[in-house]
């Protein structure tokens, strides 16, 4: 048996606990992250998603410079990001974009400065990038019941606005009229992807945590139309991306140069990567298939948006 | 330290010109992703020793065409993340297999103006040159595109063609900023600056050069001020590009309510601007 295996499952895969701690923590975000990051992709929020991966570096590395453990730092950046961005934000799009633009600048600035302070007191400089790429083996077991509850947090968030969340995603006007407090809606939703952030980011680094809040919710949305299809197919395409990444990277121990990894990062990034650029497939197909019997496919299929 | 002082005028002009179009085209999200392909570019050219700006152009160029072809198929904001964040992952890896990389990490990405050799100044003069001459030379048709796109493309200026032209220009300005800069706050210098200047007035070629003034001030303080106290220069480019922006918000909250009028009255009744809005 593990003649068969070992081509795929490095020697001591099964036995190490490190990777037992990245597979099970890698899976509750990987899920996490993909139900939450569905609602992101339907809001159009994906800036949103990735200021938090930034603002999550300057919480993680403040963490490091008071001294407490990352994922802290990167709960706490992302619960203040959160709420500025609420409070910054403007009806146009534009306007948005410029000021968590500038949030961010600001930022990630206060980033480098507690980088420079850390590094300058402490001998270790792997700091930076242990925050911005993340390091799913080097999470202590310690730490993962913080992470199971935030976890849970996150998801009973989500379970408990899903209609209203559903409704005023998909037409806020619509919600508004029917008496959702959809500013309310909003603020609960932006609290729960601050903190699926923060989880993504301890796993797949801040910078890099975007990935997984957005792409296998982009990509499951590409691929069905029903929304608890796509919570479904985002968190299975998040949880197979972990899985092939933590593979990848143990294996890649003896992959040139040889006596490093290959970061988890990277694999789960590109996998979810390449799963978006495939989600577009089918509609590209149906796309030529209409174009070749036009009057058949425009009385079957209503008009689609992209 | 005079290298210093030219260099980053250079870069703090060239992100006032090119930052301009950057906040007038909405584009805030490609200027923070394109410097993330740079990253991996830099990386790239470290680990296999060939010259830094070399891989920063090289993937900062197809960073920008990726995001443009890519945008037009699916949303525009997923695309242009996950191209980014694609980017960055690359930047892991290559990082991952250095074997030494710490400070070089950290210079790539929050900048590193104090060590800059008097070398660099000639390639950052030319690329600068060369993205100033780029928006000269596109500046009637770009601005069209950008403020009135359809009125462009019956005039027979794609707006695909001119954002992929301006996404090239975005690609080449960051290549040359970023090794001041760093990777992760250029793109706070190119919108904070821009975004403060048009806050004080509408009429591009006024507000182009006020962006280019803010710039300038936001890095010389930049620089004097991580000379005094060591901390890095991303940190008061990001603290000052956000101070300039609410400076500008404030000032425009202010007269708005002098005055009485909304941005979008007043743009209607300028000069500038009157005779083309609907």
């Amino acid at each position: 048996m593990s003649h068969f295996l070992s081509p795929v499952f490095a020697s001591g895969f099964f036995e190490s606990e490190a990777v037992h701690i990245a597979l099970g923590v890698g899976t509750l975000v990987a899920v996490v992250t993909g139900v939450v990051g569905v609602f992101t992709v339907m809001r159009g929020q994906s800036f949103a998603g990735e200021a938090f991966g930034d603002l999550g570096t300057t919480g993680g590395a403040g963490a490091y410079f008071v001294g407490v453990g990352p994922l802290w730092g990167f709960v706490l950046g992302n619960v203040i990001a959160a709420g500025a961005m609420e409070t910054i934000g403007v009806q146009r799009a534009r306007g948005r974009d410029l000021a968590t633009g500038i949030v961010l600048g600001a930022g990630l600035g206060l980033a480098a400065l507690f980088l420079h302070l850390y590094t300058t007191g402490h001998s270790t400089t792997g700091a930076t990038v242990t925050i911005l790429f993340g390091s799913v083996f080097a999470i202590s077991s310690s730490t993962v019941p913080l992470i199971v509850l935030l976890g849970a947090i996150v998801l009973a968030i989500t379970l408990t606005i899903y209609r209203p969340l559903l409704l005023s995603s998909v037409n806020a006007e619509m919600a508004s009229a029917r008496g959702i407090r959809v500013r309310l809606i909003g603020v609960l939703y932006l609290l729960a992807l601050a903190l699926a952030a923060a989880l993504a980011a301890i796993t797949i680094g801040t910078i890099l945590s975007t990935a997984l809040i957005v792409g296998p919710a982009a990509s499951a949305l590409r691929l069905t139309r029903r929304p608890l299809t796509a919570l479904l197919t985002a968190a299975g395409i998040g949880v197979g991306a972990m899985w092939v990444g933590i593979i990848l990277a143990y294996d890649s121990y003896h992959w040139p140069p040889h006596g490093t990894i290959w970061p988890v990062s990277f694999f789960v990034v590109m996998i979810v990567f390449v799963t978006y650029l495939l989600s577009g497939l089918p509609e590209a197909r149906r796309r030529r298939r209409a174009d070749r019997t036009p009057s058949e496919s425009s009385a079957a299929r209503p008009a689609t948006a992209s | 330290m005079v290298n210093a002082w030219e260099v980053a005028s250079i870069v703090a002009v060239v992100a006032g010109v090119v930052g301009f179009f950057t906040v007038m085209r909405g584009s805030a999200f490609a200027a923070h992703a394109i410097p993330n392909g740079s990253f991996a570019g830099a990386a790239f050219a470290i680990l296999v020793g060939v010259n830094t700006l070399l891989g920063l152009g090289v993937f900062s160029l197809g960073g920008a065409m990726t995001i443009g072809l890519l945008g037009r198929k699916g949303r525009h904001d997923v695309a242009t993340a996950l191209t980014l964040v694609a980017m960055l992952a690359l930047g892991a890896l290559f990082v991952s297999l250095l074997v030494e990389y710490a400070p070089e990490v950290y210079s790539v990405l929050f900048g590193e103006v104090l060590g800059i050799s008097p070398n660099e100044i000639a390639p950052t003069a030319i690329l600068g040159a060369l993205c100033i001459l780029a928006i000269a030379v596109l500046y009637r048709p770009l601005m069209l595109s950008s403020v009135l796109p359809e009125v462009g493309e019956a005039r027979g200026i794609s707006s695909f063609r001119m954002e992929m032209l301006f996404l090239a220009v975005l690609a080449l300005a960051t290549t040359m900023t970023v090794p001041v800069v760093g990777t992760l706050l250029i793109f706070s210098l190119m919108i904070g600056a821009p975004a403060a200047a048009r806050s004080f007035t509408d009429r591009p070629p006024v507000a182009m050069a006020l962006s280019v003034a803010v710039a300038l001030l936001i890095v010389w303080v930049a620089i004097a001020a991580s000379y005094e106290t060591n901390y890095p220069v991303g940190f008061f480019v990001g603290a000052g590009s956000a101070v300039s922006f609410t400076l500008g918000r404030l000032w425009a909250t202010w007269r708005n309510r002098r005055t009485g009028t909304t941005k979008r009255e007043r743009i209607s009744q300028s000069p500038v601007w009157g005779e083309h809005t609907p």
